[in-house]
């Protein structure tokens, strides 16, 4: 176990080199850069030895590599870089953003669960009745919304209309947190009520589900105890991949409701050609896509015990 | 109805069963059905110029921001643009748009996954690592960053949506394959000359051809949402042409007085991604009735019990 868990975390170090060199390239490649970018969004006009000595003054004149190993070697010592932007180090500016996304992630992903676990098995149990239908159906129309549009109307019906809660995202509380967590958690429970649904079902036709009622076992026991411990593998893999995207940041949610996340970060990042910041959020992402993974290859281990792990007997 | 609720005496006549309460497999009609309601979206989109009742590019600033009324059904925007005929017009650049990038992405993504499962080796190892990568990151962060180095417009939004999305048909067309090679039938159409190439075509492609299918429809409604969220945020479409997406972006600020500029194109998204998650899901159920996964078990059943 140990020796499996040191090897995959060692498969970091090509990950980290790898898209980090990617995206240096992309950047490289997008033909305008930070010091242009900044002078298009000010307006105001600069002369060639201006840009120049701008460039100089962020190593921007510098070859590829020589940019790219300079960028590495601070990075191996800690060292994440000033933003181009700002001229503050990004490491600070990550570590301020981060507890936005946090909470968000969080916030998101345990309603998604209450929902969809419940009215999932629910919709199972009873199939094809009248609550089956109608949780297909609202799963459904969740399915076929797209994510910007269900935050305009939740912006609508509960900030327009019912002036219950903030749209603007003033502070990183709960309270602001309503409406981006509904509009994740929306999406992401119509996706979830389908797949833990049609998992229960799978699970429910096993013919040991009918030999325990045989025996006279209860089904509350077996629906629980049984069949829906199987699920949980299902459910682990697409939890896992969506906690791992929205501790990205989501680019679409954090933007409309100014909610000052990573994704958010990114975006205006990327829209400024700001390659500190960038870099600093491809090695997050690159990190959580590890860390996330090997979690939930450990987790399948203890939810289903018919699976081992490589190297395990 | 089916023959037995016709003559239900004939029944009970020839095999003693009490008449049974039978269910009707409609996937063929529900199939044919969402078919039909989306070929009419796709010639809404050709036919779009022809369809549209006024110019949705002409600017009539005296009747900006009407509700919707007889004369504009959807109302006008801030232009005194016809909001119906945008959103009619926003169908050819949407729908155009969503279907190249679907054919795109499934039409390479299936071959690059066919050869990984025929070369394997070094190749197969390259591109499936990359394909990890592609998934592991959100995705639309990633499209928005190539969307922006590639400089706006709904061209390159296809072009960055596609070089994330590409890996989904790569797995399945790779698994799918590799499952197949292992086939006896393989190896006679190897045995009887046929070339790597001929065996792509005539018996891999055909054999794997069915699932393919059907994600492809499935994926038609996210990669819609996809496309819109990009022009959502200024790098799909560019102004004037009208786009379901940007137009819903141009119209926030209205969201609180004049709604309808807002909800019409969002509504109209809404109603492509339905039929087309709709389609999608008759055509699994018609190409492999043994799936489980969204109707019922019993129904397949009690069909198979009968018939």
């Amino acid at each position: 176990m140990k020796r499996y868990v040191l090897k995959r975390l060692l498969w970091t170090i090509p990950i980290l080199f790898g898209v980090t060199l990617l995206s240096f390239a992309m950047i490289r490649l997008a033909g305008s850069d930070a010091v242009l970018q900044h002078a298009d969004s000010t307006g105001v006009l600069l002369t060639p030895e201006l840009i120049a000595s701008e460039r100089a003054r962020l190593g921007l004149d510098q070859p590829f590599f020589v940019q790219y190993f300079r960028w590495l070697k601070g990075f191996l010592s800690g060292d994440f870089g000033n933003s181009f932007v700002s001229g503050k180090p990004v490491l600070d500016a990550f570590w301020e953003k981060l507890p936005a996304t946090l909470l968000l992630t969080g916030s998101a992903t345990v309603l998604t669960v209450l929902i969809s676990v419940p009215l999932g098995v629910l919709s199972a149990v009873r199939q094809d009745r009248f609550s089956d239908y109608l949780i297909r159906f609202c799963s459904f129309i969740g399915n076929s919304l797209p994510n910007f549009f269900v935050a305009l109307i939740l912006v609508y019906l509960l900030a327009i209309c019912f002036p219950v809660f903030p749209v603007i995202s003033k502070a990183v509380d709960l309270k602001n947190a309503v409406l981006p967590t509904l509009t994740l958690t929306i999406a992401m429970s119509a996706k979830y009520l389908r797949q833990v649904r049609a998992a229960m079902l799978e699970e429910l036709h096993k013919p040991y589900v009918s030999g325990a009622r045989a025996r006279g076992v209860p089904f509350r026991k077996i629906l629980w105890n049984s069949a829906f411990r199987s699920c949980l593998v299902t459910l682990m893999t697409l939890l896992a991949l969506s906690i791992g995207s929205l501790l990205g940041g989501t680019a679409i949610i954090e933007p409309i409701f100014m909610w000052d996340g990573v994704g958010k970060m990114a975006v205006d990042a990327i829209e400024m050609r700001d390659l500190p910041v960038i870099q600093a959020y491809v090695v997050w992402m690159a990190v959580i896509y590890v860390l996330i993974n090997l979690l939930t290859d450990i987790s399948y281990r203890f939810l289903d015990p018919r699976i081992r792990m490589e190297g395990e007997s | 109805m089916n023959a037995y609720s016709k003559s239900p005496t004939l029944l009970q006549d020839n095999i003693s069963l009490r008449p049974q309460h039978c269910k009707q497999d409609h996937t063929k009609a529900r199939l044919l059905f969402f078919l039909t309601l989306a070929l009419l979206l796709v010639l809404t989109a050709v036919f779009a110029e022809q369809l549209c009742p006024y110019d949705p590019n002409r600017q009539d600033l005296s009747a900006a921001l009407k509700a919707p009324s007889l004369t504009h059904l959807f109302g006008t925007d801030r232009h005194g643009r016809d909001m119906f005929s945008r959103v009619i017009s926003g169908a050819s650049a949407s729908v155009g748009a969503t279907l190249a990038l679907v054919a795109i992405i499934s039409v390479c993504g299936s071959l690059i996954g066919i050869i990984c499962a025929k070369t394997g080796g070094l190749f197969d190892v390259i591109v499936m690592r990359l394909s990890d990568i592609c998934l592991a990151f959100p995705g639309l962060v990633f499209a928005l960053a190539l969307a922006a180095v590639l400089q706006g417009g709904l061209e390159n939004a296809v072009l960055a949506l596609a070089l994330i999305n590409w890996p989904k048909f790569a797995r399945l067309a790779r698994s799918q394959t590799l499952s197949l090679l292992r086939a006896p039938y393989m190896d006679a159409a190897r045995l009887a000359g046929c070339r790597s190439f001929q065996l792509i075509l005539r018996h891999i492609i055909p054999n794997i051809a069915g699932p393919l299918l059907v994600t492809a429809t499935l994926d038609i409604g996210t990669m819609m949402m996809e496309i819109a969220a990009l022009s959502y945020l200024g790098l799909g479409a560019q102004p004037p042409t009208a786009e379901w997406g940007s137009m819903m972006s141009n119209g926030r600020s209205l969201l609180q007085t004049y709604p309808w500029v807002v909800l019409s194109p969002g509504l109209a998204i809404f109603c492509f991604v339905a039929v087309f998650n709709l389609l999608g899901d008759a055509l699994r159920d018609a190409i492999d009735p043994h799936s489980v996964s969204e109707h019922s078990t019993q129904k397949h059943q009690t069909t198979r019990r009968l018939s």
